[in-house]
């Protein structure tokens, strides 16, 4: 079972400032869904940004590894890194609403990468987007490509960012609170169509949230961050029978699908991994995590 | 059908605004001491002389009729003649104009160049001391008038290290014929290359000197405009796509981070014309701001209406194209 993503003792802290992630360690294994939860400022979204070689530049890297597909990111030159993420890994964002240039039209925000670095005929980069559109369920799709992000609305903003991190069949890729800034009626079409495309693609995913009903549904393991630090690393169906940390059983008390009327713990009902029923699922079942 | 509206709006607005500053200019000329006629004659002109003369430019009427006289004219394209000159206003306005327009379309690519690479380079190397030094230099281009940078320019380039012409538009000894008043686009146009370069290197001290203080200011706000959208969302996607951090400055920040800049280039670009007047004159060179000066000296009232009248037309055409343009670069505008 090869760890794609690799997160060892990293250690962040603002310049000058107070630490903020403390030696965190954490892995994704090719084609699975890794969770990482956490209430809001915990350091989900700098895990994440390490990741993608997007740190703040008031961000210092104090020590610890990011091996990604077998390269330790830290360790290379800042050209080479971002080539090498770009050529393995891709961001779904938090919001829809200001992750698309304002002023291009849709279709090139998905193709010009493919044309530019990537080498593609413009033909086929089009071919390539229109194939993605169409997988995310995207009506009427040339007059998509044609628009400018304001002419969308957010959930087809949301479906054309999710076309676009697919679009180099990215080996992992980072959502980022990826249905936090969506309609209540929105965010479940969004959550089973990133779950779709990534059993499709075979993608690994790195699901960044605050919201442990959404990880019950789409993950296969997890991490729970506190203050930046982790504080539980679990599998999946045990985590919600049998959370170990305090934390983390405090995180699913506040979370009230999982508790019985007199405050015990249920079983996590069938339904809830259902999404996650694939034969990713059940290979990374039998391979088995050291649970 | 609504940018034809504004289109229209904005055309309305430029014909007042002109009207305006021709109320404006002809009566404050006017109430300014000093006579144009009793400076033209000699001295010991008789009392007789300066009232016949007076009677001949209409200077006898009342200042109500004399406005009525030359508004009318104006309207029939007949902007009088020129008291020092005796030539017909629009004739010498007109001649001189592409020599200011050619100094003052240099001195804002200069400007263009130089602030967008300040400002690019400070948004590459932000938070670091490349970034403090683009602030510096931002900082002290500004604190200094274009006239003070055109002195210090001529005693640097023109005195100490003397490898730039100070002084006129054309040396005396370019054998070049040309047929329009546009040099440097004539020259171009006829792929004289030698002599584009000869015209830009007479008037690189000058254009330098008007473009300092616009650079500056070009450089600071861009290079702010750009440092808020390199946190943006788009521009992180970007990043993460593999793109380098130049492209990613230049072709998904820039576009979005200019309009502000576009919109103060274009004021600031009226005034950097406006600066032509003294520059030209410090450099001795042939165009409407010297020009100016000369007519302001000689009380040549015609000439400076002509004159004023053309910087504000010219102003208020700037404006126009620079609002065309917002629109054009900005879709969320287009299509509102
Ligand atoms: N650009 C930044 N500069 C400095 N500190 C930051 C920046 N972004 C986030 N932080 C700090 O880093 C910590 C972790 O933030 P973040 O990873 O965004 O939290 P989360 O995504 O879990 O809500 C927070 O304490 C936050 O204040
Ligand atoms: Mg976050």
């Amino acid at each position: 079972m090869t760890q794609f993503l690799d997160i060892r003792n990293l250690t962040l802290r603002l310049r000058g400032g107070p630490i903020i992630l403390w030696s965190v360690s954490l892995r994704v294994t090719s084609g699975m869904v890794h969770g990482l939860v956490g209430e809001s400022g915990a350091g989900k979204s700098m895990i994440g940004k390490a990741v993608l070689g997007t740190l703040p530049r008031a961000i210092e890297v104090m020590g610890g590894e990011v091996w990604l597909d077998g390269v330790d990111l830290l360790a290379l030159p800042p050209r080479d890194r971002r080539r090498r993420i770009g050529e393995t890994a891709a961001l779904i964002p938090q919001d829809p609403l200001t992750a698309l240039n304002p002023s291009k039209r849709v279709g090139p925000q998905i193709t010009r990468r493919l044309i530019d670095i990537l080498g593609w005929s413009k033909s086929e980069a089009d071919q390539r987007a229109r194939t993605l559109l169409d997988e995310v369920r995207i009506p009427d799709i040339p007059r998509v490509m044609r628009s400018y992000p304001h002419e969308l609305s957010g959930g087809m903003r949301q479906r054309v960012l999710i076309a676009s991190a697919f679009a180099a069949e990215p080996k992992l890729i980072v959502a980022d609170e990826p249905t936090t800034a969506l309609d209540v009626t929105v965010q479940k079409q969004i959550l089973r169509l990133i779950s779709e495309m990534r059993i499709r693609h075979g993608t690994a995913l790195l699901f960044v949230t605050h919201d442990l009903g959404v990880v019950s549904k789409v993950c296969n393991s997890l991490s729970v961050l506190y203050a930046g630090r982790v504080v539980e690393e679990a599998q999946m169906p045990r985590f919600f029978m049998r959370p170990i940390h305090p934390y983390s059983r405090a995180l699913l008390a506040a979370t009230p699908t999982y508790l019985d009327p007199d405050g015990s713990l249920q079983p996590v009902p069938a339904n809830v991994i259902e999404d996650v029923e694939n034969e990713n699922h059940h290979h990374a079942l039998r391979a088995g995590y050291d649970v | 059908m609504i940018f034809l509206r504004a289109l229209l709006t904005r055309l309305l607005t430029m014909a007042i605004t002109l009207f305006g500053v021709a109320v404006v200019v002809f009566f404050l000329i006017r109430v300014v001491p000093g006579n144009p006629i009793a400076m033209m004659l000699p001295p010991g002109a008789t009392e007789e002389d300066i009232a016949r003369l007076q009677a001949l430019y209409g200077f006898d009427k009342s200042l109500l009729q004399q406005f009525l006289i030359w508004s009318g004219d104006v309207l029939r394209g007949d902007f009088g003649t020129s008291i020092s000159l005796r030539q017909p206003v629009s004739e010498l306005v007109l001649g001189r104009l592409p020599a200011t327009l050619e100094l003052s379309l240099f001195a804002l690519l200069i400007a263009i160049a130089l602030g967008g690479l300040m400002a690019f380079l400070g948004t590459l190397y932000r938070h670091s001391a490349a970034e403090a030094a683009v602030d510096v230099t931002t900082g002290t281009a500004l604190s200094v008038p274009d006239f003070l940078w055109a002195l210090v320019l001529i005693l640097l380039f023109g005195v100490l290290w003397p490898v730039f012409s100070i002084s006129g538009r054309v040396s005396p000894s370019q054998a070049f014929e040309f047929t329009t008043d546009f040099y440097i686009i004539e020259a171009f146009l006829r792929l004289r290359f030698d002599v584009v370069a000869h015209l830009l290197s007479r008037s690189f001290m000058p254009a330098l000197a008007l473009a300092i203080p616009l650079a500056a200011i070009i450089a600071q706000l861009l290079k702010q405009s750009l440092k808020e959208t390199m946190h943006l969302d788009y521009v992180t996607l970007a990043r993460t796509k593999g793109y380098s951090e130049t492209w990613v400055i230049l072709r998904e920040a820039l576009p979005n981070a200019v309009l502000p800049t576009l919109t103060l280039i274009g004021v600031q670009f009226t005034f950097l014309i406006g600066g032509t007047v003294i520059i030209e004159r410090l450099f001795s060179y042939e165009g409407l701001g010297n020009m100016a000066i000369d007519a302001v000296i000689n009380r040549d009232l015609p000439l400076i209406q002509g004159i004023v009248i053309l910087f504000a037309a010219l102003f208020t055409v700037i404006n126009l194209v620079v609002d065309m343009l917002y629109v054009v670069l900005n879709p969320k505008l287009r299509h509102a």
